[in-house]
This record gives C-alpha cells, structure tokens and sequence, in this order.
C-alpha cells in the first residue's frame, strides 16, 4: 500500500501577538492530495495559521515542519503558492498586465529581455490557460474585473507547478456565480494536477463538495478531521449557531 | 543646435544629465508605487546637512553627501521597523536634522555661499570632469541593479506578503532600495539641486504611469520623458540663460501634462 505524504506538520504552534493570544497549543497534518478548509470565526487565528507555516510569522512556541523540513530552514518555495487575503485589491494604476503579474512567481532574476525568454512565456501563457485568462495576457491588471483579478493571482501561484496550494479567503468581494466557477477550478486543480489545498474561508456551503478535510479553528483548534465527521460534529452545530460560519450553497 | 554639441561644458551636462535623470525615473517609479515617493524630497534635505559637512571638512562635498544620505535611509528604515512610526514621520525627522545640521554646519564653516547655493539648486552646466566620471558610473550601476532585480523588485511592489512566502528576500531588497535611492537623491542633488531632486524622482515616473499598459512600458515612458526633460531642457537653459534645474523641471511638467492629456483622450 502506498503511504500517503506529508506535506505540512503543525506541532503544538502558540503565537502571541503584542502579547495577545491568537493562537495556542494548535497541532494538525496535511497530507499531500487533501484539500483542506481551515474555518473558524473572525478573529480565530485561520490568517496567523497559514502565515505560521508559510514561515512568515514566528510561533512563540511549537513548530511547523514544511515538507519535512523545519519552515525556518526551507528553502524551495516554487513548489509553494501562495494567494494572501485582500490579494484582489489591486491598486488599479499598477501598471502591470497580467502577463507580468503571473511571470512575478518566476524568480529568475533575468532582466527585462534574456536567456529563457521562450520558456517563461510558455510557463506563464499555461497557468494562465489553466485558470481561463491567456485571452487576457496583455490586459493591465488594473482593468479587469474581480473575478478575473482572482484567476491571474492563481495562476501566479500555479506558475511553478506547485505542490501545495494555501488560499487566504480568495472569494471574498467576488460575486457568487463567479465563486462558483473558481471553486470548481480549485476542485480541478487538486483532483487533475494533484494539488493539495488549504483553503481559508468561512462559507463552508459553498466549498463542501470539494473539501476532503476540515481544520476548525477558534484560537484552539476545535476540530481536524474529514468533512463528513466535521457535518455531524458539536463544532459545526455551534459554529453555525452562533452565525460564525456561512452556510451558502450557489 | 550643432554649436552646443561643440562645448565641453554641454556634452558633459547632456551625457550625466541623461545618466541621472534615467536612474531617477526607474528608481522613481518604484518608489511611487509602493508610496514612498516623498523620501526623495526628506533624503534630499538630510543631503543638504552632507553636502555642508563636505565643505566644513574640505573634502568633495558630494562624496560626504552620499554618505550621510545612505546613513539617514537606512536609519529611516529602522525607525519604521522598529518604532512602528509611519514613513512620512520618519522622513519628517531626519530631513529635519539634516537642515539643521547644514544649516549649523554652513554658519560655523563662513561658507554659505555660492558652493552651498549651486547645491541647493543645481548647476549641471557647471559639472566638472570628475563629477560627470562619477555621476554616470553611478547612474549606471542604479539602473543595472535595478534592472537586475527588477521582477523581484516588482513582486516585493505588488504584493509583499505573496513575494515573502515565495522566497523572495524583502529584507535585502528594502536595504537595496535605501542604498539606491540615497545614492539617486545624491546624484540627482547635481542635475537639478537639493530643493528640486524630488521632481526627478517623481514627474517622469507619475508621467509613464499615466499611459504604461505594462510594466515594461512604464520604465520605456517614463526614461523617455526623463530624457526629453534633460535634453530640452539644457537648450532651454543656454538659449534663456535660465538656470537648467528649473528649465529641466518644468519641461518634464509639461510633458507630464501632454501625457495627461492623452490618457484623459484615451479614456474618453
């Protein structure tokens, strides 16, 4: 029997902000090929969760092993990507198009025109394939719609071919019938090209058919397990109850 | 126009002119983007203070200039990690000192003269042979190392936190911007003086962005209207008998105006 990969461990991570607690004791694994929703209410620590393990916050205690390495000594960030929250939020005056937007990722250093040339436009004009914008290449970031915006920020993260996949609140802003058309993507991505997810958010109906795991976070983590044992659990009743979760389905 | 080309004087205002007023216009569009286009106005008056203790000392007033300039960037940097103060309050407090220093330094010396004034507003009809030697070797390693880091300078621009967790080092790169727009501030000290360096900094650049579809095109619009500012302007200067700081200036105004004008076209 093949034995399943793990990509991220999360050992006992507290982290303290100004000496507030945001998060304590969390401790969790992601192996490769899940897709991940981490959920919780405003507040809950799902934001500080991902930049913990993306290494871009320190934990006060604990830590993250990043593919089998300590987050603080890995090195291999192409096969990360990465779309931040509020990453839609484009100053509309950037004068990028989204040719130059996805090639960001490619971090060869190469000046404005050198060797290679060739091979990154096939590696940008892919990912933008991927995601349904290489008619839009040319097109100044600034210019098109938020739905639009969204798909080029993917596909800067998929660029590299990454193996793992975060999403800090992707959807947010965008209008629901293009959310559904982006979750499906995403469904596309971790099934097809073998991605593993994790994906913040706090609409849990609009991603459950997608979904393998939950993460429930409220400072601790109150829950980690499938998405059908997290249905029946006493998290999710009282997540719901209590407004903390949205129960959309588009 | 041939006659121009004859003089010394002229060739060598054009040649650091147009070195200067390049790397001012990339580096500006940088530093407009991730709204930091003011430090070239702070840094500018923090060089004041160098340009001062250059002459207190008697050593080349632009030398001392660049190293006061590159300790008060990277202390503006720290100030904004450390003590959390926007960078506005930063540059607030260091352009201040170095002022107060010139200003000081200047008094205590008998020498706020005319050394002191062509700083302050620029004499680049008047460059020396050294200082043009210096001026372009120094533009040209600006504009090389930004072109050299210009997708993770891009990156860092757009989108800092999805740059960091990509790999890219913020840190050295905000160290290599200080270094690089103090040693631009410095340079551009020369072409249009102390009291007009900003508009180097930010006319082309805000020019470019006014009608750039990409990237690429921002840095092409935005060199080229640095260089048209620098080339017409020093005709403007001989033919006048203006000063050229202030005939460069107001013809990238007025370029920045055009492309106004054509982006307003374009929209409507």
């Amino acid at each position: 029997m093949n034995e399943v990969r793990e990509l991220i461990r999360v050992e006992g991570v507290s982290f303290q902000y100004n000496s507030i607690p945001v998060l304590e004791e969390v401790s969790f694994s992601v192996a490769q090929g899940d897709f991940v929703a981490i959920l919780g209410p405003n507040g809950s620590g799902k934001t500080t969760l991902v930049k913990l393990i993306l290494g871009l916050f320190r934990p006060t205690r604990g830590r993250v092993i990043l593919m089998s390495k300590p987050v603080d000594e890995f090195s291999d960030w192409s096969k990360i990507g990465y779309v931040p929250q509020k990453a839609t939020h484009i100053d509309p005056f950037f004068p990028a198009s989204a040719r130059e937007v996805v090639a960001m990722a490619l971090l060869s250093g190469r000046p404005v025109a050198g060797p290679g040339k060739k091979e990154e436009d096939e590696a940008v004009t892919h990912a933008l394939e991927r995601v349904g914008m290489a008619p839009f290449r040319n097109r100044p970031i600034g210019s098109l719609s938020g739905g639009q915006q969204q798909r080029v920020i993917i596909a800067r993260a998929i660029v590299n071919a990454p193996e793992l996949l975060f999403l800090d609140e992707p959807t947010a802003g965008v209008d629901a019938a293009a959310q559904g058309l982006f979750y499906e993507m995403l469904h596309r991505l971790n099934e097809d090209q073998r991605i593993t997810i994790l994906l913040v958010t706090h609409d849990i109906g609009i991603v459950n058919k997608h979904i393998t795991k939950v993460a429930c976070l409220n400072q601790r983590l109150v829950f980690h397990g499938s998405h059908a044992d997290f249905c029946q659990s006493e998290a999710f009743k009282t997540m719901l109850a209590s407004g903390h979760l949205v129960s959309h389905t588009h | 126009m041939e006659v121009f080309f004859g003089y010394g004087f002229f060739q060598r205002a054009l040649l650091a002119g147009l070195f200067v007023a390049i790397a001012c216009a990339i580096l500006g569009l940088f530093l407009i983007l991730r709204r930091d286009a003011m430090i070239g106005h702070g840094l500018a008056h923090v060089t004041f203070g160098g340009v001062a203790l250059g002459l207190f000392l008697n050593i080349l007033p632009l030398g001392a200039a660049l190293v006061v300039a590159i300790f008060a960037s990277l202390a503006i940097m720290k100030l904004k990690e450390k003590a959390g103060f926007h960078g506005d309050t930063a540059i607030g407090i260091f352009s201040s000192m170095g002022m107060a220093l010139g200003i000081a330094l200047a008094t205590l010396a008998g020498r706020f003269n005319a050394d002191l004034m062509s700083y302050l507003f620029g004499d680049i009809l008047a460059i020396d042979p050294l200082e043009v030697g210096l001026s372009t070797a120094l533009a040209a390693v600006v504009v090389i190392a930004i072109l050299a880091n210009y997708r993770r300078l891009m990156f860092l621009t757009f989108d800092r936190e999805a740059a960091k967790a990509s790999g890219v080092k913020t840190a050295h790169l905000d160290f290599l911007l200080a270094i690089l727009t103090s040693v631009t501030v410095v340079l551009g000290m020369k072409v249009v003086g102390i009291l007009l360096v900003t508009a180097l900094l930010v006319i082309p650049a805000a020019a470019g962005l006014l009608l750039a579809a990409s990237f690429k095109q921002a840095l092409f619009f935005s060199s080229l209207v640095a260089s048209l500012s620098v080339v017409f302007g020093l005709f403007a200067a001989f033919y006048l008998d203006l000063p050229a700081s202030a005939t460069v200036v107001l013809f990238s105004s007025f370029l920045f105006g055009v492309f106004f004008l054509l982006r307003r076209r374009r929209i409507s």
